[in-house]
């Protein structure tokens, strides 16, 4: 190991460390024995500590939940399969590359869709062993991987989409890849065994460490006012400071995260705290060193607590802040005034001031399918076929059709109307909801999540028009599990899924992303919260002040306390 | 050897256990001294495992004996040629029971009396154990048989052209080498049984008398098949099956399989039928009474009508769910419906043996009276059929494992046609019909030509695609509970890996803890060319073969028309390629390997 370890003093020399860090050691460099369980007939899973080095390349082993008991009855292993999310930094995907995921996404995996994640990026679920390597291969093809989208790393970097302000946007997008690469492992281990590339020795992993981090990393790169990457949900964000339309440099937001571990008072969403401002010369160097210190000083002990903000809260922000600006040689200026006002994505057109048009088409969890009454995949490919500009994908798990010139808006709109990509009679409340993978195929979930949103949605509507206000709406999240996927923890409405049919209900969000929410009610079901939200939402439509939005609301009638700040507040 | 010049200088014996077992042998009549020795046998086999037992057994004198050569695709000739056993014994005549695969032409000019049962197959074709027997009488080295006694049972498929064809040749060719018929040779269709047991009886008879008159008239110690021989009779059988509880019916290929695989489990609790690895289950089944009362009803037939079946009188609706073959259609059938509804129609696919062929191969007999309805009374209709079969599947457990269990893993038959849904007789009963808890009539049918090496360090390879994996299932839970050290190789196929990898936990498991030394798989559907367990055999051509000079012992189970001949091919190749033989060669060693019996086949 020639990574020059400075861990902290406070930190207990003889602490035994989680095997999670062993099995990082024993890789070689996140090689494990891929290799040899890929050539293994007699599953269509991964053993042992293959099982979680194959995050570090992209990918998750999941099974088909539903089919689980069926399947153990049969004599038969669960459906075993593997989840890919891809890495696209700022989330850019041409037609071109949009062409070749379809395809493989249709012919190649059980669910043959294309999933939008909240990572800005898109996922292939059910793919069966004897396809992985093909899969890496043909993304490779279209210069695509997935290099550390998973794991104990950095993972795939966020970037604002505003296709409007499409100078400023292609500054900030340029940055996200950078980061993105700078803060890549340096290994060869994917490309070895998924390309077939030639064998290498690496001995080192400069920035990440040979044991890599303590736990996930995630980064954005963010164009305010929009906070639709959900800046507290990320460990590292740059901020992006304009000037007249020209990027000048970053506030460094650190310390966000929204994971915590039902039951354990010692994890909870916390939201990022503001180092101040740096020019952009000096990116690259800062974010190197906010991951070194992160590295070095998180907790390899006790995973619960190994991520940035628990290191934040440990040793101080102050302290934190001071070692970073000791390794990079940079000190913070202060901190440049910006505002957050929205976090959701503007479905339908806008013209950006180069002259071209964006169409941001709402999809409804991220998911990519031919439904029955939607054939959004075949829409998607269709306009891929014909489309001059790009893709993006939103955080939000939705898409942006940009860079198109005037003179196909027409077709790409009727393409997009004959496929139910772009559908009139969606509500905002329906736009504003979100909902992580879950069941069937997370290995996390505890409770449905994307298959129960549609319908907890219709449910909502009924109350919101049974109180005469159907056009309004309320930020609502549904996940599985407390993992933080679906960002439930900065939503003004969140259900954190606890077993089937229940969840903890959290409330107090609100609609910028600024505030983490505090639970309301406790492993409930329908029949508990769903009379709970027809009073809160008839009081909140009485009693709310002008704009006042749910969240809010929830806040000032005191229906819940304030989460200043998350290690006091809110599990008090 | 004679009993009675049994000594303890010649036995293994004490003085004491000699005099014990003539005492005791003096009181039995042949049946019970043969049932005795099986008893024995079986009981040495499954405690010590030794092999000694067989070796160490007197070998029958110069008595004269009958000699019953059978060659069975599917066992049925297997099963006259048992019964015609029986029934010799029954006699008080020494029987050598040999498969024809096994028996050394060589041996021949030393028969006097012998009798052959085989089946034919496809074009007028022997099985393939027959298949060198066969040619070797047709051939220039086969001996003078001048003054030998023969008597020949064929068994087939009266829709085929080349009916009985393999028996007649075997009696021609016995013929030509100058030996005598003391029987005509009966040829038999489908509901062969009773006709069966007509033939043997006429069969013994005639043996009978010059057979006694060249024996010394003594009790005979009845020769034993060789090591592995059958457990202890029970006094469950074909004609007398127990009723079994069915306690476990699983699908075992997953939901999206093309294939409905059922893993069956039955308790014999109660019963004293045991079983080997190896050995086989005989399964009676009731028809779909559904499909009954839609026939009753449709040829006017009250279900209540009384018929007689034999000696019993019972309500036609029961008849027909319980007693008679209404899936497997065959000629027979057809002649007599056609006959008994004078049906002009069906009259003249009897005289067209193709044309019938065709007819009976889409329909099952349920779909001939559906789209024949007729006048014909209850009685007409049950004589115009079968006795319902029972059908027979490789036991795919060991009893050290499982106790008073038998498991089976039955592939469901079923297709489309005429626009419904159609299941196969047996798998359908038990896969959809039967539910868990109720009575199967079951009986176990020993076959010792498809046994484990006695010897626990001897390697095996098993080679089982689709269902052909059930008695494999039983080698192993054998070999685990023996603790056997020798090294076990499994080759399993099937359309997708997915779905059809049956057994997969329990493969997984047993590699896990080493049982399983090596697994090959072949999962044909799984990409773009078909790969079968044949492939994955000429892959590891070279470790087979090494298998096989290091004394390993090769078994095939599955589907005969297509698999096995396609493994014996790469078997062939494999020995050619790797041994350094050429095909006469390498059918040589492959035909040593069999005589040692470390080539063994259940196929169907």
């Amino acid at each position: 190991m020639s990574t020059d370890y400075k861990p902290n003093s406070k930190l207990d020399p003889n602490a035994k460390f989680a095997d999670n860090e062993r099995l990082k050691t024993q890789s070689n460099f996140l090689r494990g024995t891929i290799e040899a369980d890929l050539k293994d007939q007699l599953t269509g899973g991964f053993t042992a500590d293959n099982f979680q080095l194959i995050r570090f390349h992209g990918m998750y082993q999941q099974d088909d939940r539903d089919i689980r008991p069926e399947r153990t009855k049969q004599k038969l292993e669960p459906m075993h399969n593997v989840m890919l999310r891809a890495r696209m930094p700022g989330g850019i995907i041409t037609p071109k590359q949009w062409l070749a995921i379809d395809e493989f996404a249709g012919d190649k995996t059980i669910y043959g869709s294309i999933r939008l994640t909240t990572r800005q990026t898109f996922q292939f679920h059910g793919v069966l062993k004897p396809g992985i390597k093909e899969m890496h291969q043909m993304l490779n093809s279209v210069g695509i991987d997935s290099i550390a989208t998973a794991g104990d790393v950095n993972r795939n970097v966020l970037c604002t989409t505003n296709p409007v302000e499409s100078e400023l946007h292609q500054e900030a997008y340029e940055w996200a890849a950078k980061i993105s690469e700078h803060l890549l492992p340096h290994t060869k281990a994917y490309a070895e065994i998924w390309l077939n590339g030639e064998k290498t020795e690496t001995t080192e992993e400069p920035i990440l460490g040979s044991t890599y981090l303590p736990r996930k990393f995630k980064t954005t790169v963010t164009i305010p006012p929009n906070n639709e990457v959900d800046v507290h949900a990320n460990d590292l964000n740059f901020v992006a400071i304009a000037d007249n339309g020209k990027l000048v440099g970053f506030n460094v937001l650190v310390g966000g995260g929204l994971a915590m571990t039902h039951g354990d008072v010692n994890t909870y969403p916390r939201k990022a705290d503001d180092l101040g401002f740096i020019p952009l010369e000096h990116t690259l160097k800062i974010a190197e060193h906010v991951v070194s210190v992160q590295r070095d000083w998180g907790n390899r002990v006790n995973r619960k607590n190994a991520k940035t903000k628990y290191t934040l809260d440990t040793f101080g922000t102050d302290a934190f802040k001071a070692e970073v600006e000791n390794r990079a040689g940079v000190k913070f200026e202060e901190s440049r005034p910006y505002e957050f006002t929205h976090r959701g994505d503007r479905i339908g057109w806008v013209e950006g001031i180069d002259g071209k048009h964006h169409l941001t088409v709402f999809i409804q969890n991220g998911r990519i399918l031919d439904f029955p009454d939607k054939a959004l995949k075949t829409g998607c490919r269709k306009i891929a076929e014909i489309h001059q500009g790009d893709f993006r994908m939103t955080a939000n798990q939705n898409l942006i059709i940009a860079g198109i010139p005037a003179d196909q808006k027409d077709i790409i709109e009727k393409i997009a109307r004959e496929h139910g990509l772009i559908d009139d009679s969606y509500t905002e409340q329906r736009i504003n909801s979100m909902a992580c993978v879950a069941l069937p195929t997370c290995p996390l979930a505890m409770a449905e999540a994307e298959r129960y949103l549609p319908e907890l949605i219709e449910k909502t509507e009924a109350i919101l028009a049974k109180h005469e206000i159907p056009n309004d709406d309320i930020i609502m999240r549904v996940v599985g599990c407390p993992n933080g996927c679906g960002r439930a923890m900065l939503a003004e409405i969140g259900f954190v899924g606890k077993g089937p049919g229940k969840y903890n209900v959290y409330l107090g969000g609100n609609r910028e992303g600024t505030r983490v929410p505090k639970l309301y009610l406790e492993n409930v079901g329908e029949d508990v919260y769903l009379p709970a939200l027809d009073e809160l939402i008839g009081q909140w439509a009485k009693e709310r002040n002008e704009g006042e939005c749910f969240g809010d609301f929830a806040i000032r009638k005191e229906i819940v306390a304030e989460v200043k700040v998350s290690k006091t507040d809110f599990h008090a | 050897m004679l009993l009675s010049q049994l000594s303890a200088q010649a036995s293994p014996l004490t003085p004491e256990q000699v005099q014990k077992l003539q005492a005791l042998t003096a009181e039995l009549n042949p049946i019970q001294q043969a049932w005795v020795s099986g008893y024995l046998a079986a009981n040495a086999n499954t405690a010590a495992l030794s092999g000694q037992v067989a070796g160490a057994a007197p070998q029958a004198g110069e008595a004269a004996a009958l000699t019953i050569l059978y060659g069975s695709q599917t066992g049925n000739a297997k099963g006259v040629a048992n019964q015609l056993k029986a029934a010799a014994e029954a006699k008080g005549l020494a029987v050598k029971l040999v498969n024809m695969a096994d028996y050394k032409p060589a041996q021949l000019k030393k028969e006097k009396f012998i009798a052959v049962a085989v089946s034919t197959y496809g074009e007028g074709e022997p099985p393939e154990d027959a298949e060198n027997l066969h040619a070797f009488l047709a051939s220039k080295k086969a001996p003078k048989l001048d003054g030998v006694k023969v008597a020949v049972i064929g068994l087939g498929d009266s829709s085929y052209e080349f009916f009985c064809q393999t028996a007649i040749d075997f009696e021609e060719r016995f013929k030509a080498l100058g030996a005598e018929t003391v029987v005509a040779r009966a040829d038999l269709d489908v509901d062969y049984e009773d006709h069966a047991a007509a033939w043997i009886g006429g069969a013994v008879e005639a043996f009978e008398p010059e057979l006694k008159a060249q024996s010394q008239g003594s009790a005979q110690v009845i020769p034993m098949a060789g090591f592995g021989a059958a457990p202890a009779q029970s006094q469950y059988t074909k004609q007398n099956p127990f009723a079994a509880e069915l306690s476990v019916v699983q699908k075992i290929t997953g939901r999206d399989s093309t294939k409905d695989v059922r893993h069956i489990e039955i308790s014999l609790e109660g019963s004293d039928i045991t079983y080997l690895p190896g050995d086989s289950l005989g399964v009676y089944f009731l028809n779909d009474e559904a499909l009954v009362d839609e026939t009753l009803a449709l040829l006017n037939i009250d279900g209540a009508t009384e018929i007689t079946l034999g000696d019993e009188t019972l309500s036609i609706r029961t008849a027909l769910i319980e007693k008679l073959e209404l899936t497997q259609s065959y000629p027979g059938f057809v002649e007599k419906y056609a006959q008994a509804t004078n049906n002009a129609e069906l009259l003249k696919l009897v005289e067209d043996k193709a044309a019938m062929r065709e007819y009976i191969e889409a329909r099952q007999i349920f779909d001939i009276i559906k789209q024949n309805p007729s006048d014909i009374s209850a009685q007409d209709l049950a004589n115009s059929l079968r006795k319902l079969q029972a059908r027979l599947y490789s036991i795919a457990s060991s009893q050290a494992e499982v106790e008073e269990e038998v498991h089976l893993t039955v592939g469901l038959v079923e297709f489309d046609a005429f626009g419904e849904k159609h299941f196969g007789g047996c798998s359908g009963y038990l896969a959809h019909r039967a539910e868990e808890g109720v009575k199967v009539k079951v009986f176990s049918e020993h076959n010792d030509n498809f046994r484990l090496p006695s010897d626990d360090n001897t390697p095996v390879i098993m080679v089982g695609p689709g269902t052909g994996i059930a008695p494999f299932r039983a080698f192993l839970q054998e070999r685990y509970a023996r603790e056997a050290e020798g090294e076990n190789w499994l080759f399993f196929g099937n359309p997708h890996f997915t779905q059809d990898f049956l057994y997969q936990v329990e493969i997984q498991g047993y590699v896990k803890s080493g049982l399983l030394n090596k697994v090959d798989l072949a999962f044909s559907r799984d990409q773009a060319e078909k790969v079968y367990v044949q492939d994955r055999l000429r892959e590891k051509g070279e470790e087979v073969f090494a298998w096989l000079e290091k004394g390993a012992h090769f078994y095939i189970c599955g589907d005969a028309n297509r698999m096995a001949k396609d493994v014996h091919q790469a078997l062939i190749d494999i020995i050619k390629a790797h041994g350094g033989k050429d095909d006469e060669q390498a059918e040589s060693y492959l035909k040593e390997l069999r005589s040692n019996n470390r080539y063994q086949k259940d196929v169907y």
